[in-house]
């Protein structure tokens, strides 16, 4: 933690320019990220998924992102051409995204989505690739690695899609992952499952990870700090096992909005929105 | 198991992934094969293969090209079944010969303009902006024109001969398939595994050739298939102007044309490639509309 951070965030901005005028879906957000697990939460439409698709430079041209500073591993994010950038996602930096029935290429075999990333960053011969894909896909924990390297996307559950995703983001062996709501789209049983396996796989090789989720139970269990975002702008940030101290009414009103299996109420709380907080 | 109803989904587990990729194809080839319509079609492409392949055994070493003018303009009969041209040459092996120039002209027009189509269209879609613009641009160009005033144009420019007829409809025929391919690459651009190949590190190409083209190439198929009577017929139209095949080749259009001035007292020498051609774009048709049909998930 000491070193220098791997991420350094400030003043993030993404704008969309609309007929109907503009809408300011990040606004001047800021954070630095070291080899750690940071969450990010917050409701639907709070700018969650766009700070994360922002940098890796996902957001496609009419939207505008700008940043006083963006940094990756010292490299100026800002000013990098389309082939640095090819060069550095996949191997240095990579995505888990929400629903693997979207994610993967439906007309291509998992182990050839998986051995096409490595290849595209280690010079290394077909059988190699093939190793390591088999490699990943046991590290994920899939129980018939040769089956499901010749299967299609559609012929997978969604748990185990979800791991194919890991293990073709991770195979590039990236120093940052962003997963974007990766258990989102699975049932609860599987979720624990895949959430286990990320974090195993983060921890082992040291990488940092930036968790989207709206699952605050989640993110104070998996992550060492927390983003809170509201309105497209960071309300909060706190350490993860503090969240249940944290002072802003938002993140207040969102604990308070969780329902608890100790205490069930017929009634969820409502969080009552402050026009203030978007000040 | 006897009992069930026959095809019943009760049907043992397949033994071995091939067999379960075989019933897959079964169970895909069914809806074309209720349709008796498109079985017909198919039965008529499936001849006109088979008489392109055998036409030296079907036509008993008859040459579609040897002239004979003591038997100019004979009737149908037993020497002769589709009787003989002006020049005495038997009309039945110049019919059969010319199904493969027919096939030829098919074959390498969708071998043409698909590949255009798809590099165009897909181009289009995923480039967006000024480079869709040009491109569509100069798409709307060529749809402008009549299809065949078109062809006719470029054959003439080009010089006759099957060489320049099957650029020239090759030309003109593009732009549809450039459309198909733009509109379905703009809704598969935006979806996820796009995203995700972009994560990888994967440039615009690789996504391009190997991740959307694939994709849009089942509908491009359909449409070739829809098409395929339509080339047959401008092959013809053009082979009729004399500005396809050149004589002596035995091609159906030439031939119209070779009979024209005799169509009332030898009407066999125009009617049977007429016919021909006729039965084959038909069978095409047929065929086409039934892979509509099944592929089509509005219409059922």
């Amino acid at each position: 933690m000491s070193e220098a951070p791997l991420l350094e965030v400030e003043g993030l901005d993404v704008l969309y320019r609309g007929r109907g005028g503009e809408h300011r879906a990040v606004r001047d957000v800021s954070f630095t990220l070291g080899r750690e697990r940071l969450g990010i939460v917050g409701e639907s439409g709070s700018g969650k998924s766009t700070t994360g698709r922002a940098l890796l430079g996902l957001i496609p041209p009419p939207a505008i992102v700008t940043a006083r500073q963006l940094k990756f591993q010292g490299q100026d994010l800002t000013q990098l051409s389309p082939r640095a950038w090819q060069a550095l996602r996949g191997r240095r930096m990579s995505m888990v995204m929400q629903d693997p029935r979207y994610s993967l290429n439906p007309v291509l075999t998992i182990g050839r989505q998986i051995m096409e990333t490595y290849r595209l960053h280690h010079r290394a011969g077909a059988a190699e690739a093939k190793r390591r894909a088999l490699e990943m896909l046991e590290a994920v924990r899939i129980r018939d690695p040769e089956t499901v390297f010749a299967q299609y996307p559609h012929q997978l559950s969604g748990g185990m899609g979800q791991r194919a995703m890991i293990a073709m983001m991770l195979v590039g062996e990236p120093d940052l992952l962003v997963a974007d709501e990766p258990t989102s789209a699975l049932d609860v049983t599987v979720q624990n499952d895949v959430l286990r396996i990320l974090d195993d796989l983060v921890t082992r090789r040291g990488m940092g990870l930036i968790f989207i989720s709206h699952n605050l139970t989640v993110v104070s269990s998996f992550c060492d700090r927390v983003l809170v975002m509201y309105g497209g702008r960071v309300v909060e940030q706190c350490d993860a096992k503090a969240l249940h101290e944290a002072r802003h009414p938002y993140t207040r009103a969102l604990i308070a909005a969780a329902p608890d299996l100790q205490r069930p109420r017929a009634e969820l709380a409502v969080v009552h929105r402050d026009p203030a907080w978007l000040a | 198991m006897s009992d069930l109803a026959p095809g019943a989904i009760f049907d043992a587990a397949p033994r071995s992934r091939g067999e379960a990729r075989i019933r897959d194809i079964r169970r895909a080839l069914r809806p074309l094969m209720r349709n008796r319509l498109a079985v017909f079609g198919l039965v008529i492409v499936a001849l006109l293969a088979a008489m392109a392949i055998f036409a030296p055994w079907l036509t008993f070493g008859v040459s579609p090209i040897a002239q004979d003018l003591s038997q100019r303009l004979q009737p149908p009969s037993g020497a002769h079944w589709f009787g003989a041209d002006e020049l005495g040459r038997d009309i039945y092996a110049r019919t059969v010969y010319g199904a493969r120039v027919t096939l030829a002209i098919v074959a390498l027009v969708s071998v043409i303009v698909a590949p255009v189509g798809l590099a165009i269209g897909c181009s289009a879609g995923y480039g967006g902006g000024i480079v869709d613009s040009v491109l569509m641009r100069i798409t709307d160009i060529f749809l402008a024109f009549p299809k065949l005033v078109l062809a006719l144009a470029f054959a003439a420019a080009l010089g006759p001969g099957i060489e320049n007829a099957v650029i020239a409809i090759a030309l003109t025929s593009w732009p549809p398939y450039a459309r198909l391919a733009r509109a379905e690459t703009v809704t598969i651009a935006r979806s996820d595994f796009i995203a995700a190949a972009i994560l990888q590190g994967a440039s615009t190409s690789r996504i391009l050739f190997r991740h959307i083209a694939p994709l849009c190439f089942s509908s491009v198929m359909v449409r070739l298939t829809l098409d395929m009577a339509g080339i047959i017929l401008t092959a013809a139209g053009l082979g009729f102007l004399g500005l396809g095949a050149q004589p002596p080749t035995a091609e159906w259009g030439a031939m119209v044309a070779a009979g024209r001035d005799a169509i009332f007292d030898q009407w066999w020498v125009s009617t049977i490639p007429g016919l021909a051609i006729f039965v084959v774009s038909l069978g095409f048709n047929l065929i086409g509309d039934g892979l509509r049909d099944v592929f089509d998930p509005r219409s059922s």
